[in-house]
């Protein structure tokens, strides 16, 4: 992979624990890579798996997703709802062949704006590694059709003709 | 005469009678099948007698397994001047491309009609495989073949009497509004013949939803299923030939995936009140952008485990095909669309 490939990584941090980490490790200075584009969600269970897909498939290199530790949610249990969710969609991107590590799920604390920003350089450091993903790419045809479709109308133009 | 007052004889209070049909000019219908099965043909017949209200409203122009009428002479006909087309079938080939382009230019309102038109259905699974995998099953290895010489179909082949054409055979296969502009869906596998003639008579009284809508119910197969609904909380999922559900709960209680939380209502129901587990056929509700991640939303919450180790272990056994549970009838529609490329 070039050197210069910087990944755009979609982050979905929740509104109590990580997004506040992340305003922390601002305010405290801690250095992190910018490649995250962070989206506030209210909490880690909003995140429904199409948000992942939508992101994946307009471009995104990784996702990540981020909320309070399991027994912490503001909302009592939604983050264990979180987990589940993910393992589902882990299991579907597997079989889609969408790399393991393009999406993540951490935990962070309000307090640990630190252990946020090192995991944001982690998963940007192995989103490099793997890297574009180019979704897109994926269902966009390599062959031109043009041709093929002009080739329908002059043949039906040729010989369907009925004469009268 | 005879046959169209018999028609209003057995019509239900609830069918309505068309406005067009009493003495306004007819409109053109178009009907066309891609990449499908033909069961959407049988479903628009399904509506019975009331087929004779759709004579008396249009003329039919093009509907190549009910009616005569010819792709050319669709061609020759000015821009806009089919005011109905019903598309079923996803776009497989360049042929299924060209007729959805020519249907689009030449019709007014442009229905993708039922699942593969509108999400790729059954035939949008291919889209887990590329077109080689595809050619080498179905030319090369699958076990009832007969072909020595390994022929694949070629676009173009030179024969004593001239040139043969087949049309291009696409990698990936596209829904119909990922190819043309549509107006409206009419998803199912197949629509409903009941929800057919509704949308019939939405269109000829013109009391339309706003272009871009699916024609039918906004919510989801479990707000019509009658079993009984208590708090869910499974340990494993369960293939439907492991268990005889009980007849009344909840089919998702009992562990079997049901894709009634995710998909939309208009069948009625049809397989949970036969005790077997919605598979999805209707496409997503309202609002939601991806059945699978919808339906994969819905299924994560009720597994009865808090560990990640554990949560995994009981999808990878209850879920061994993600894709073939989560995207049934809805790959080539869905956010992803296929999957990933390998390079040959």
């Amino acid at each position: 992979m070039s050197d210069t490939f910087e990944p755009k990584i979609v982050g979905f941090l929740c509104n109590w624990c990580s997004y506040r980490a992340a305003d922390l490790a601002g305010i405290s200075r801690a250095k992190h890579a910018p490649n995250v584009r962070i989206i506030r969600t209210m909490c880690s269970g909003r995140v429904d798996p199409a948000f992942v897909f939508k992101a994946l498939s307009m471009g995104a290199d990784g996702v990540m997703i981020a909320g309070c530790h399991p027994g912490e949610c503001h909302y009592i249990e939604q983050n264990y709802k979180t987990i589940r969710r993910y393992a589902m969609l882990k299991h579907a991107l597997r079989q889609f062949g969408v790399e393991e590590d393009r999406v993540r799920l951490i935990w962070a604390s309000a307090a640990e704006g630190q252990q946020l920003a090192d995991a944001i350089n982690q998963f940007v450091a192995d989103v490099k590694k793997l890297g574009p993903l180019n979704w897109p790419g994926h269902w966009q045809d390599a062959q031109d059709h043009t041709a093929a479709l002009e080739a329908i109308a002059h043949e039906h133009a040729e010989t369907m003709e009925v004469p009268v | 005469m005879s046959q169209s007052s018999q028609a209003t004889a057995v019509s239900t209070q609830q069918d309505k009678e068309p406005p067009a049909a009493a003495g306004a000019a007819k409109g053109k219908l178009a009907i066309y099948w891609a990449a499908s099965c033909g069961g959407c043909e049988i479903s628009i017949l399904g509506i019975h007698e009331k087929i004779l209200e759709v004579d008396k409203a249009f003329d039919i122009v093009l509907f190549p397994c009910g009616a005569d009428g010819k792709v050319r002479d669709v061609e020759k006909m000015p821009d806009k001047s089919i005011d109905l087309c019903l598309f079923n079938g996803g776009i497989r080939t360049s042929e299924n491309e060209y007729m959805a382009r020519l249907l689009r230019a030449k019709s007014k309102v442009l229905i993708a009609f039922g699942s593969c038109a509108s999400e790729g259905c059954i035939p949008g699974l291919a889209n887990a495989c590329s077109r080689q995998d595809i050619f080498k099953t179905n030319y090369h290895d699958s076990p009832s073949l007969d072909n020595p010489e390994g022929v694949e179909p070629q676009t173009e082949t030179q024969v004593p009497e001239g040139k043969l054409h087949l049309p291009e055979f696409y990698d990936t296969l596209r829904t119909l509004d990922q190819t043309v502009e549509v107006d409206y869906y009419l998803p199912g596998c197949p629509p409903e013949s009941d929800r057919i003639w509704e949308a019939l008579v939405a269109v000829l009284e013109g009391k339309l939803p706003p272009k871009g809508s699916v024609i039918g119910a906004a919510s989801t197969v479990c707000d019509t299923c009658k079993r009984k609904r208590t708090e869910k909380k499974i340990t494993a999922f369960k293939r439907t030939w492991e268990i005889i559900p009980d007849e009344e709960a909840c089919l998702l209680e009992q562990g079997l995936v049901c894709c009634g939380p995710a998909t939309r209502a208009g069948c009625g129901g049809l397989c949970p009140q036969v005790n077997s587990p919605c598979i999805g056929c209707y496409g997503p509700p309202d609002g939601a952008p991806d059945f699978g991640a919808r339906l994969m939303s819905a299924l994560a919450s009720v597994i009865d485990s808090n560990d990640p180790a554990e949560c995994d272990r009981i999808i990878r056994e209850g879920i061994p095909d993600a894709i073939g549970t989560f995207y049934r009838f809805s790959l080539a529609g869905s956010l992803l669309r296929r999957t990933a490329k390998v390079a040959n």
